[in-house]
This record gives C-alpha cells, sequence and structure tokens, in this order.
C-alpha cells in the first residue's frame, strides 16, 4: 500500500514516542497527540496548500508548505503526491516545480487537467487553500547531469514541461544556460504553461532559444522536422518530455539516426521494458504466504500479474512502477527489476509486485489475505 | 458444483434433497451467486465520504474515551474514577477489538488507501498479533467456513461444538475450557492462531512456528506491560486498583467478544458441513455455506455497533471485506434473495442464540450428540395490514389505536 514519506522528527520526539509507547500500545503516542493538532503526525509527511494559481485555463500550480523540513530534492526530480478525494486517498506523480533552495522551504507542482482522471480536475477545480495532501519522497533521475553538457536540446510537450522549467531554473542558476534550445509544442500561446517568464527569457537570454510550436499554426511536430529546426541536435544533450507518443518517436529516431545516450527523457505514463533494454530472469515460483497460494513466472511476467493470472486480486495502482501500491514484504527469494534488469531484494523488504519478477523461488507476505476473483479492491 | 453427493453420511444431511446446500440446481446456484456478487459491487461502487467519516469518527471516539478512562483510574482512589474509568476503558477495549479492529483487519477500509487504517498496518489491543489472525481468522476460517476438520473454528482444536466432531474423553472437561475460554477469550485466541496442529500435519514449517511463536510473546508483553504494570505503577498508591480495573476492563471485554463470536456459528440454526460437501464448489455453492453457516442476532443500533456488527453474521461472512456499517443496509436484500431461494436466514435474540450454544456445549461435552434443529427456509412477513390501513377506526384516529 502505498504510504507517505516520514517527516524527519527530533531525536527528543523519538524518546517521547519510544517511551510513551509503553502506555498507548498497540498504538503510537503520536495519535493520540495528532488528534490535537495535525503538525504533531510524525509518521506521515503532511503538507497544507497556502496557494492555488491558474497558470492557463486547464493548468493550475498548487504551492504546498510540508509540515516537517522538506528533506530536499534535486531539480527535474517529482514527488508522489497524495490527496483524499471523496473519502478515498489517492497518489499521482508530480513534478516538483518550485526552486530546489526554496528558502521558505516550500514546493509547488503544475498539474494539467486530464479529462476524465480522478487527480488532476481534482486539483484544477476543488482544491483549495488550507485543504491537507500527504507528500512521498523526491524520486527520478531526470536531473542535470553533473558537469552539465555545453550544448542542450528540450524538446517538450502540454504539461511536460514541468521538468524542464525545473531544469532550466536550476542550470541558470550555475550559470549552465549557455547553449540551449528548447522546442515546446502546445496548441497556442493561452496553452503554453509558463510561457511569460520562458518567453521573456528566450528573448533577453542570448543562451536560450525558444522554439514554440503551435499546433492551432502548425502540424504536430515529427522527429523529420528537426534536421530543419535544430540542425546540430544530434551533437546535443537532449532532454525530452512529454506525451507516451511523442517520446516513443522521438526515441525512436535518436536509436536510429542519433546517439542514445545523449537523449535524457521523462515520461508520466512509463511504460514497462519500454526504455530499458533488459534480458528476462530466470522466473520462479512465487509463494503468497499470508493467502497460501502459489504463481509462477517466466521471468518475463511481473509477480503482480503472475498473482492475478491465479484469479487472486492482488493490489495494484498504476502497474508501472510509480505509485507503491503493490508493495509486498519479500520474505525470501530474490527479484528482478522488469525495468532496469537489476536483482535486488532482502528479506524484509518492500518490493513492487508490477515491476518485479522471481528469480529463483521467492516468498511473499501480502500483508493481507487477497480476495479471489472479482472481490477486486483497485485503488487508484 | 460437485455432482448431487450420494448418502454417505449417517446423520443423513447429504443425501437430504432439502438441504439447502444441495436443493438448488447449479444454474439457480450461478444467479444466486450473481445477485449476492451485485450486492458487494453495488456497495463498493457507493463507497465514499460517508462511510470514511464514519470509521474516522469511530477511531477518533475510541481514542478518547480510552484516553479518558486511562486518565479517570489514574484517580481509582475514587470510587467515581475506579467504576467510569473500568466502565469506560471496557467499552474503549470492545469498540477496538470489535467495530474497529476485527473490521479493519478484514481489510474492510482498505479502499479507502489511508495506511493508518488498512489490513496490512493495523495492529489491535489483544494479545494475537495481527500477522497470525489475519491468516488463521480472514484466510482459514472465512474461506473454509464450518468446514469440519478444515475451519479451525469449529471448536478451535479444544471443544466439540457439532456432533459429527469425533468424541474424546478429553472433551469431558469442555464445560470448563468454555468458561475459561470465555474468561481469557484474547489468550486463546493468540494461542489458536498458532495452528499447533498444522506444524504436526507438517502444513507449516517449524521456523515459520519459531517466528510467529516470537511475534505472540512480543506482542503478549507489549500488552501485559501495558495493562498490568505501566498504568498501575502511575496510579502510585492506587495501583491495585488499577491493575483490577484493567484486568476487569479485559475480561468484560474477553467475554462480550466470545459470546457475540459464539453466537456467530455455533447456534442450532447454523449449518456445518463435511470436507466432501465443501469440495469443488461453485462460486454460489460458497455464498450458500457462508449464509447458513453463520447466524445472526437481533438487537436495536448500540447492540450492533457494541458487537462490531457481528450480529450481522450471515451478512460479513457473505461479504468480509465489506465496511460493517453497511451491513444493516444490506441484511433485507440479503432475506429478499433467501426468501426466493427457499434459503434460510439465521437470526434470533441474543439470549436464544446463547441459550442453544451453550446447551450444545454441555451435551457435546459427553459422547454422541442430537441432530440440531434447523430453521426451514426464511419467509418475508406479509406487508402489515396498517401499510394498506383497512381498519376505519384506525384510519380515522391513528394516534388512539
Ligand atoms: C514521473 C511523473 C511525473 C509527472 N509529472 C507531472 C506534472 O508535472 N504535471 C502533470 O500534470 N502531470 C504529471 N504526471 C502525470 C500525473 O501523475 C497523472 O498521471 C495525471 O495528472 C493524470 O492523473 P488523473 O488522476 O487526473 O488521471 P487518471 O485517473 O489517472 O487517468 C484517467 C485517464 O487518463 C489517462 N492518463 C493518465 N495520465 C495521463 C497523461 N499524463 N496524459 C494523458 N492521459 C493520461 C489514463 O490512461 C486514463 O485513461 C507525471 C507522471 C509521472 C509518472
Ligand atoms: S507501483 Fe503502482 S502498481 Fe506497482
Amino acid at each position: 500500500m502505498e504510504i507517505a514519506a516520514r517527516p524527519q522528527v527530533s531525536a527528543l520526539r523519538r524518546v517521547v514516542s519510544r517511551v510513551g509507547r509503553t502506555l498507548t500500545t498497540p498504538l503510537l503516542p503520536d495519535d493520540y497527540f495528532e488528534m490535537l493538532s495535525s503538525r504533531w503526525a510524525t509518521r506521515e509527511l503532511r503538507a497544507e496548500v497556502i496557494a492555488v494559481r491558474r497558470e492557463t485555463p486547464d493548468t493550475t500550480t498548487i504551492v504546498l508548505r510540508p509540515a516537517a523540513a522538506w528533506p530536499g530534492h534535486a531539480a527535474g526530480q517529482y514527488l508522489r503526491l497524495g490527496v483524499h478525494i471523496d473519502g478515498i486517498r489517492h497518489w499521482r506523480a508530480y513534478t516538483i516545480t518550485s526552486d530546489d533552495a526554496h528558502p521558505d522551504g516550500l514546493l509547488s507542482v503544475t498539474v494539467k487537467r486530464v479529462d476524465g482522471g480522478r487527480v488532476s480536475p481534482w486539483i484544477a477545480t476543488s482544491c483549495r487553500p488550507g485543504d491537507t495532501v500527504y507528500l512521498g519522497e523526491a524520486e527520478g533521475t531526470f536531473v542535470v547531469p553533473d558537469p552539465a553538457p555545453e550544448r542542450i536540446l528540450m524538446l517538450t510537450a502540454g504539461s511536460g514541461i514541468t521538468p524542464i522549467w525545473s531544469l532550466l531554473r536550476s542550470l541558470s542558476r550555475a550559470d549552465g544556460v549557455r547553449d540551449v534550445v528548447h522546442v515546446h509544442c502546445c496548441r497556442d500561446e493561452e496553452d503554453f504553461i509558463f510561457a511569460a517568464d520562458l518567453l521573456a527569457a528566450g528573448e533577453h537570454h542570448d543562451g536560450y532559444r525558444l522554439l514554440p510550436h503551435y499546433r492551432s499554426e502548425r502540424e504536430r511536430l515529427t522527429p523529420a522536422d528537426l534536421d530543419g529546426l535544430v540542425p546540430d541536435w544530434a551533437e546535443r544533450t537532449t532532454f525530452l518530455s512529454g506525451p507516451s507518443a511523442m517520446i516513443d518517436a522521438f526515441a525512436a529516431h535518436w536509436t536510429e539516426y542519433g546517439d542514445r545516450s545523449l537523449l535524457h527523457l521523462e515520461r508520466f505514463q512509463p511504460v514497462i521494458g519500454g526504455d530499458a533494454t533488459t534480458t528476462p530472469g530466470s522466473g520462479g515460483t512465487i509463494r503468497f504466504r499470508m493467502t497460501e497460494f502459489e504463481a509462477e513466472s517466466d521471468g518475463r511476467t511481473s509477480i503482480l500479474e503472475a498473482g492475478e493470472a491465479t484469479g487472486h486480486a492482488l493490489p495494484h495502482g498504476c502497474r508501472m512502477g510509480v505509485c507503491h501500491t503493490c508493495k509486498c514484504t519479500l520474505v525470501s527469494g530474490r527479484v528482478r527489476d522488469l525495468r532496469t534488469g537489476e536483482v535486488l531484494g532482502d528479506p524484509g523488504e518492500l518490493i513492487r509486485t508490477c515491476v518485479t519478477a522471481p528469480e529463483g523461488p521467492v516468498e511473499l507476505d501480502e500483508g493481507h489475505v487477497v480476495m479471489r476473483g472479482t472481490n477486486a479492491r483497485s485503488i487508484r | 458444483m460437485s455432482p448431487r453427493p450420494v448418502s454417505t453420511d449417517k446423520q443423513g444431511t447429504t443425501a437430504d434433497p432439502n438441504h439447502p446446500l444441495h436443493k438448488l440446481t447449479p444454474e439457480q446456484l450461478e444467479e444466486l451467486g450473481r445477485e449476492f456478487q451485485a450486492i458487494h459491487d453495488e456497495v463498493y461502487a457507493d463507497l465514499g465520504e460517508r462511510d470514511a467519516e464514519y470509521i474516522r469518527g469511530l477511531i477518533r471516539f475510541h481514542r478518547r474515551l480510552a484516553a479518558v478512562s486511562r486518565i479517570a483510574l489514574l484517580g481509582s482512589g475514587s470510587t467515581i474514577g475506579l467504576v467510569a474509568g473500568t466502565a469506560g476503558l471496557s467499552v474503549a477495549k470492545i469498540l477496538e477489538n470489535m467495530e474497529i479492529g476485527h473490521n479493519v483487519l478484514h481489510g474492510q477500509w482498505d479502499w479507502m488507501n489511508d495506511p493508518k487504517i488498512h489490513s496490512s498496518t493495523w495492529e489491535w489491543d489483544s494479545a494475537s498479533p495481527s500477522s497470525s489472525w489475519k491468516h488463521s481468522h480472514n484466510y482459514v476460517h472465512h474461506t473454509y467456513t464450518n468446514v469440519i476438520g478444515k475451519d479451525k473454528d469449529v471448536g478451535y482444536e479444544i471443544m466439540r461444538v457439532d456432533e459429527r466432531q469425533p468424541w474424546k474423553p478429553a472433551y469431558l472437561g469442555q464445560p470448563i475450557y468454555n468458561l475459561l475460554l470465555a474468561a481469557l477469550f484474547e489468550w486463546g485466541v493468540a494461542f489458536h492462531d498458532l495452528d499447533l496442529e498444522a506444524m504436526r500435519n507438517g502444513e507449516k514449517p517449524m521456523t515459520q512456528v519459531k517466528e510467529e511463536l516470537r511475534g505472540i510473546v512480543r506482542k503478549a508483553m507489549r500488552q501485559v506491560v501495558k495493562d498490568y504494570i505501566a498504568f498501575p505503577l502511575l496510579s502510585g498508591r492506587n495501583w491495585r486498583r488499577t491493575l483490577a480495573a484493567n484486568a476487569t476492563a479485559n475480561v468484560v471485554r474477553n467475554v462480550w467478544a466470545y459470546a457475540i463470536i459464539f453466537c456467530g456459528h455455533f447456534p442450532d440454526q447454523a449449518y456445518t458441513f463435511t470436507e466432501e460437501e465443501a469440495a469443488d464448489e461453485s462460486m454460489g455453492a460458497w455464498y450458500v455455506r457462508q449464509l447458513i453457516g453463520a447466524a445472526n442476532i437481533e438487537g436495536g443500533d448500540t447492540f450492533h455497533l457494541m458487537s462490531g456488527n457481528l450480529s450481522f453474521q450471515v451478512e460479513h461472512h457473505l461479504f468480509p471485506d465489506m465496511p460493517s456499517s453497511r451491513y444493516k443496509e444490506i441484511a433485507p436484500r440479503v432475506k429478499d434473495i433467501c426468501d426466493r431461494y427457499e434459503l434460510p436466514y439465521n437470526t434470533g435474540p441474543f439470549l436464544k442464540q446463547f441459550g442453544s450454544v451453550q446447551r450444545s456445549l454441555l451435551r457435546l461435552a459427553f459422547p454422541g450428540g442430537f441432530q440440531k434443529r434447523k430453521p426451514g427456509p426464511y419467509v418475508a412477513p406479509e406487508p402489515p395490514a396498517s401499510a394498506t390501513e383497512t381498519n376505519p377506526l384506525r384510519r380515522a384516529f391513528p394516534q388512539v389505536v
């Protein structure tokens, strides 16, 4: 099940908690204290929404004040945001768009409404200052490499601009915006997130050349357009962030005509095995200890899918390694991460069943009894 | 669905064409399964803020009551502090174990996706660690409900609650075990969860037993330190009274939980099954077995709350992962299904259910036994005459008659 990050608490509070537990077991002193004030919560990092700002007609930035000190992040990283909608807590990943060195320790995320979605429309219309949200850890490897590359190409579309915005700010702070070409695709200027700042930077900053590509005026951007727009694209370190179809098309282009190692990309809807060329592992038998059933994986099939194939409704959310809903405790054995090919797992570790396959026999503690058949509980 | 069994049992239940488990055709069973599933799905689709507020509010109420009662007991020197504290703590412990703990551990609130009110993280105020209990209760008992030899809650491996369990001389002590189990229920449950029989049969490796035993000891230590050492110490010279109050609250909770749970499965009305009766059953037959293997207790809203809504044991067994606060709402629909498929709907007042359980426990301590009387199919009551109002007097002077 998906949980928030642990807030950093003082040593004194930890001692109080440990001693006080003698009296409150099986609960923690916290469980009583937090009824007095939510700032006393020490188990899950919460934040208060302090401002809601409209960026474009369908994009909203929310500014958050974490209840405990934010441990910090690198520009370009994302966090998981947990919100309560109609009694249910939903988690989604959002790029952190605030300054990674914000003087007041505030955070922000910028969310584009996905029609028919659950969380993004809620943020667009129902989220208000004063609301409480939950924060996961900062995650992600879409960050500026060290040392910063000389020549950079940014390729973005729609809300995919959010990590690029953070990268640009961090680069410019280190005087790293020396030769950046930024191609951004969206419907028109009104639909351009962070347009005012970026258009101004495009005009006044020598090292930053902005090439907006408006769908209202031109055909959708294709990899073939690159030669005309940015003739030296293949030599540039490129950061690509946008919808899946765009990423797929451009990544294929880089593999064929460019240098794939110069391309960094961020998917908002990642696919398992999509980017990494991993060799499948040995597979094995998975024993689910609490509900006493076994499943088989050939090494390509995730534990989640293998378990579901036996008719059990295992908990899951995103099915792509982002949300942590599918976590089970590893009792014994090792698993292979289907995204990276890495073999990992120590007894007692929580593993994401949607992106791992057994490497030899494994035993898992699923934490609670899983129902069979259609009594599925999927939380998304 | 397994083919209709031939008579193998001298008690005759398996061959009885009127036995609720065998009277429906495979097609009827399939339809019945669909109907029950539809109730589950409708409720699940409707879960939301109202339900979340209910459990959050109840958890807050329990914590406040527990805190206030513990504080009152620090002043247990005064009679008021002692009586109010003991009563408050007893109620708090009952709520915590039954309407909150049992139901959270069943995953009834997992849909909220709140890690603090979730079956995989919850720990309850009971000697039994939640992880062992989830296996023995949620999985074993709720899957093999009332199947003799498989459901280890049929007699908890120490009692004979069904005439088809073979008699052993050890059962002569049953009336005593019964009293002890009632008073020490949480300890009985903790020990039962270890499932030593599974270990003897080689179904469970020794390493797992050791691990679980360590878990129980750790958990039990914490419980004992809290109730019998730490709080008495804090009460200073009133330590004896606080100790007695805490022990009383635990026993009150134990006896209450025992009573509710025994009324849920062992009254005469509830059916038990042989392994072959339950073998290869269809989804529909699974629902029938859950339906007739449990029995409800009639009562008011406070009674239902204090019983953790296990007074709706029938609904609970049909839908173990449905929030308990919804059982009362769906009960009429379950009854309606019983009416249409001519299946029993087991229910009765507390004293009647409890009496029939105790009578069986006494009788079955001795060899032999009696076949428990089963109710016929549930028949929905005729709509009351007042609904159409044929009585002219009543129509004219409704407040008088
Ligand atoms: C690493 C990472 C970073 C992200 N950063 C941002 C960000 O900075 N800003 C931002 O707005 N979003 C970002 N997202 C996407 C975000 O997590 C959600 O997926 C998005 O807000 C939709 O959620 P929802 O609850 O509204 O829709 P859901 O209820 O999850 O989905 C509803 C429907 O929309 C489809 N859908 C889901 N996501 C998208 C999408 N991104 N585009 C098109 N269709 C989609 C689903 O397949 C589904 O059919 C990021 C995602 C990842 C993995
Ligand atoms: S991480 Fe989302 S389902 Fe596995």
